[in-house]
């Protein structure tokens, strides 16, 4: 049985639909991450499945339970990690560790979770004497310390710096070797990519995408991305049109910069640099890469969240 | 990993309120608010007016009247003055909002914070009456002293829900202060805590007294001090009266307490004053 399974989950703010006929399911032990732009519902989701916000329709539940009904007992079997949740500052680090383990039914020790989370020795400080990455430490330690069978990350590194990034993602690697079932928010593609075994790409309340990291990537093993500045010429001038017209890839322009998806990135390109060379010019900033998952994403998520795109 | 079943909500109550105590130790300037203003309060006025009587026709002792008075002041300090600004400080920074994420049930929280409250309350009570008997001369009918107790349990449990209350309706952790100040200090001075008003005062501000619940708490709380009272120092009407603004205090906490930081006021911890009055 799924640990968590939505089905047309839909709930609206006023005229606003935050999220719209969304459906997925999480298996026990898996690492399922929502991934998306801000703004896109993913925290609302994670609010209704922990039971702290209402839904307009349709069917959830997790660990077999409906979160919008449950009670403490529901509470007792997950753990929360929430992206602003503030720590007493007169506690020590194992005195909150010990405070709030107390109101669960199985707990793990706080010399155990200390160490899982990388803050070995510093127990006996004040929370107020943390720094950021630290506080978020003792946030993840105050999620696990009830031994729960689900856990809610909700953006665990937003606004971390790369080494500190680094650090999480370790912590919550770690995480998925105890077989905790891990449902988690980002809307940082090299997070999920890192993390995630399934993730869902959430664009205004909807899933737009879904599957492995390696499934999204699709095809975008066997292309190549040709991206240069794109020359202030008229792109709807009948030369351009003729040039792009010839190639074998997909193109787009944006911000002034053309980028072609090819699966034939040799005729490709010496389309490109003839055409260049005839300009009397070059192919500035000239880039041959493999795409990135960073760059799926950013396609995915496109149209109306990508600044300044257009399609040529 | 140990599994030990769901723990008892009593031990729960009980551990929260040491929590609560904790806190409250651990955060100077609320202790200092509390627990030495008052007493400055006690020890300048036993010394301005030695000798003096309170109010023409109270002919005590000014220890008589300003040790009980100051030590219900001190009570309503600990009660609805902390925790209308301590819980709305925890809104603020989030804390409640993790605890509302864990199995801990709402009403435990509730508990500890209101049996913190009362045990605040009665450790400021007894040192202002401990002051008033060792250094000022203060006495007391022994006989008196369960009505003393009672009216104070009604008293602090009233004024502890009214703090919740307070918590319910202030914006945030920067006006809770300002807001607790400004319904508690100008109440107090109509309400026989400062300055007796008993005698003949303008018919309005008899009224003003009357209507809030301070003054009631007060002079139930010094007739069981008072040598001149020929009746039971049971009052009653006085502990519906505070009793009535209880239920108030906790209808408004049922009907707005919320458990997330307004918008805007969450996460931004460590730079805001912290029970900083005013």
């Amino acid at each position: 049985m799924p640990a968590v399974t939505v089905t047309d989950l839909k709930k609206s703010y006023g005229t606003v639909r935050a999220v719209d006929g969304l459906s997925f399911s999480v298996g026990e032990g898996e690492v399922f991450a929502l991934l998306g732009p801000n703004g896109a519902g993913k925290s609302t989701v994670v609010e209704i499945l922990e039971g702290h916000r209402t839904r307009d329709s349709g069917k959830v539940t997790v660990l077999g339970t409906d979160p919008g009904t449950a009670g403490q007992g529901y509470r007792d079997r997950i753990g929360i990690v929430l992206q602003e949740a503030g720590i007493e500052r007169e506690l020590t680090v194992r005195e909150a560790l010990v405070h709030y383990g107390a109101c669960y039914s199985r707990r793990r020790p706080v010399d155990e979770v200390l160490d899982l989370v990388g803050l070995t020795g510093l127990g006996d400080r004040r929370t107020h004497q943390l720094s950021g990455g630290q506080k978020r430490r003792v946030d993840l330690a105050l999620g696990l310390i009830g031994d729960p069978d689900v856990l809610f990350l909700d953006e665990p590194t937003t606004g971390f710096d790369p080494s500190a990034r680094r650090h999480a993602w370790e912590m919550i690697e770690g995480l998925q070797d105890l077989g905790t079932t891990i449902l988690l928010t980002s809307h940082y593609m090299d997070e999920v990519q890192v993390l995630a075994d399934r993730v869902a790409v959430v664009v205004d309340g909807r899933i737009v995408a879904e599957g492995t990291p390696d499934e999204l990537r699709g095809n975008a093993d066997s292309e190549t991305l040709v991206r240069f500045r794109f020359p202030e010429v008229d792109p709807n001038s009948g030369p351009v049109v003729e040039l792009l017209g010839g190639l074998a890839g997909r193109t787009s322009l944006r911000n002034g910069v053309l980028e072609v998806y090819t699966e034939q990135p040799t005729t490709d390109l010496n389309l490109l640099t003839q055409w260049a060379i005839g300009q009397g010019g070059a192919l500035e900033g000239l880039e041959v890469t493999t795409p990135t998952l960073e760059d799926v994403y950013l396609g995915l998520i496109g149209g109306d969240h990508g600044a300044g795109v257009e399609d040529v | 990993m140990s599994d030990q079943g769901r723990p008892s909500a009593v031990g729960l109550l009980f551990r929260q309120i040491n929590y609560q105590n904790r806190l409250f130790v651990r955060t100077p300037i609320a202790a200092f608010f509390t627990l030495v203003f008052p007493l400055i309060f006690l020890i300048l006025f036993g010394a301005l007016f030695e000798g003096v009587d309170v109010a023409p026709g109270l002919e005590v002792d000014p220890a008589q009247f300003y040790a009980p008075g100051l030590a219900v002041f001190a009570a309503v300090s600990a009660t609805y003055t902390n925790i209308g600004i301590g819980v709305t400080i925890y809104r603020d920074e989030g804390v409640l909002k993790r605890i509302r994420g864990t199995p801990l049930p709402r009403w435990v929280y509730m508990g500890g914070v209101v049996g913190s409250g009362v045990v605040v309350a009665a450790v400021g009570a007894l040192i202002m009456l401990a002051v008033g008997f060792l250094l000022y001369g203060l006495e007391m009918d022994i006989g008196n002293a369960l009505p003393a107790v009672v009216t104070f349990v009604v008293g602090v449990a009233s004024f502890s829900l009214l703090g919740i209350a307070l918590a319910a309706v202030a914006p945030s952790g920067q006006s809770a202060p300002a807001l607790a100040n400004a319904t508690l200090l100008p109440v107090a001075f109509v309400s026989n805590v400062f300055i007796s008003v008993r005698n003949n005062p303008p018919a309005w501000l008899d009224l003003v007294g009357d209507i809030f619940p301070l003054k009631a708490f007060a002079d139930a709380f010094f007739s069981a001090f008072d040598p001149f009272e020929e009746a039971s120092a049971y009052k009653p009407w006085l502990l519906l009266r505070i009793g009535v603004w209880g239920l108030f205090g906790a209808l408004v906490a049922v009907r707005k307490f919320r458990w997330e930081p307004s918008t805007g006021a969450g996460g931004a911890s460590g730079h805001r004053g912290r029970r900083g009055r005013g």
